[in-house]
């Protein structure tokens, strides 16, 4: 085990998420994507903490950043989805986005 | 020993369960693989030294998925995967795109010189985080506390029905309140 192994598995589940948020269609799948992206930070800020600075307590604090915006982008994703099925009974981007014209 | 057939078998599980959301047809099982693969980063982070910050991850993704089966079946149009079906657009380009950037960062990471390690690991990392937070990081800990309470604020905006404009007009003026539904108390 050593920093690269951690931060070559945080690049992997980035580029899945990634992938998801690019291809997904339906607006609560595109939010999982971001969410496995922002997990792949979570264990990238971990591992340079354990790994570069353990003394420093940011590499914590990053930790809790990467968190908290998680929870952020899943409240107001639902919020979103909530607001746009009820308004156009939809849940998918593109017809968001041809709505929209 | 231990420890790195930890790091291999969590960091398996966690790719292969972020792969199988977006191969899943069922909703249902795409939120427990994403919770399987949050879970493993719950797991990476514990066995980094970070106790408190791994078990509030894997704490809060039960939680969050949990919360997120029930918007998934709520809305979206295949809950069970009974119909298989894909939803996804511009699958060739995602994929060349994630397939560079996946390069790209990796050819970073390892042709990095990455600086040796500083210091020790405090006794207890919880406290340390605890103190920073109180301490020289307040900034930060405010800053996320007016996210959390902006993002309150704005989730009830978007997801209400009918806001007091809607009933009483834009000047909050209107001598009775314009409801679909007669009642309530005193009406």
């Amino acid at each position: 085990m050593n920093l690269e192994l951690f931060l070559l598995l945080a690049t992997a589940l980035f580029c899945i998420g990634l992938f998801g948020a690019l291809t997904q269609q339906s607006v609560v799948m595109l939010m999982m994507g971001l969410e496995l992206m922002l997990g792949g930070v979570i264990v990238a800020a971990a591992a340079a903490w354990h790994y570069i600075a353990p003394a420093a307590a940011e590499g914590q604090v990053l930790v809790v950043l990467a968190v908290t915006a998680m929870a952020l982008e899943m409240a107001i994703g639902f919020a979103v989805v909530t607001a746009l099925f009820r308004s156009r009974e939809i849940d998918m981007t593109d017809m968001a986005a041809e709505l929209k014209e | 020993m231990l420890s790195e057939v930890a790091f291999w078998g969590l960091a398996a599980l966690a790719v292969a369960g972020g792969v199988m959301v977006f191969r899943f047809d069922s909703m249902a099982r795409a939120t427990f693989a994403l919770l399987t693969s949050l879970l493993c980063v719950g797991g990476e982070v514990l066995l980094l030294g970070l106790d408190y910050l791994g078990i509030v991850i894997v704490l809060m993704m039960t939680i969050e998925m949990a919360i997120m089966a029930v918007f998934m079946i709520m809305y979206m149009m295949n809950p069970a995967g009974l119909t298989p079906m894909t939803m996804m657009h511009n699958k060739q380009g995602a994929t060349a795109i994630c397939a560079a950037a996946f390069v790209l960062l990796a050819a970073g990471i390892l042709s990095t010189p990455w600086p040796a390690r500083r210091g020790k690991p405090p006794t207890d990392a919880t406290m340390d985080l605890g103190m920073s937070l109180m301490g020289p990081q307040m900034l930060t800990m405010m800053t996320l506390g007016m996210a959390l309470f902006a993002t309150i604020v704005a989730t009830v905006v978007l997801a209400t029905r009918r806001g007091r404009y809607d009933r009483l007009g834009d000047s909050l003026r209107a001598p009775s309140t314009d409801d679909p539904i007669r009642g309530g108390v005193g009406r």
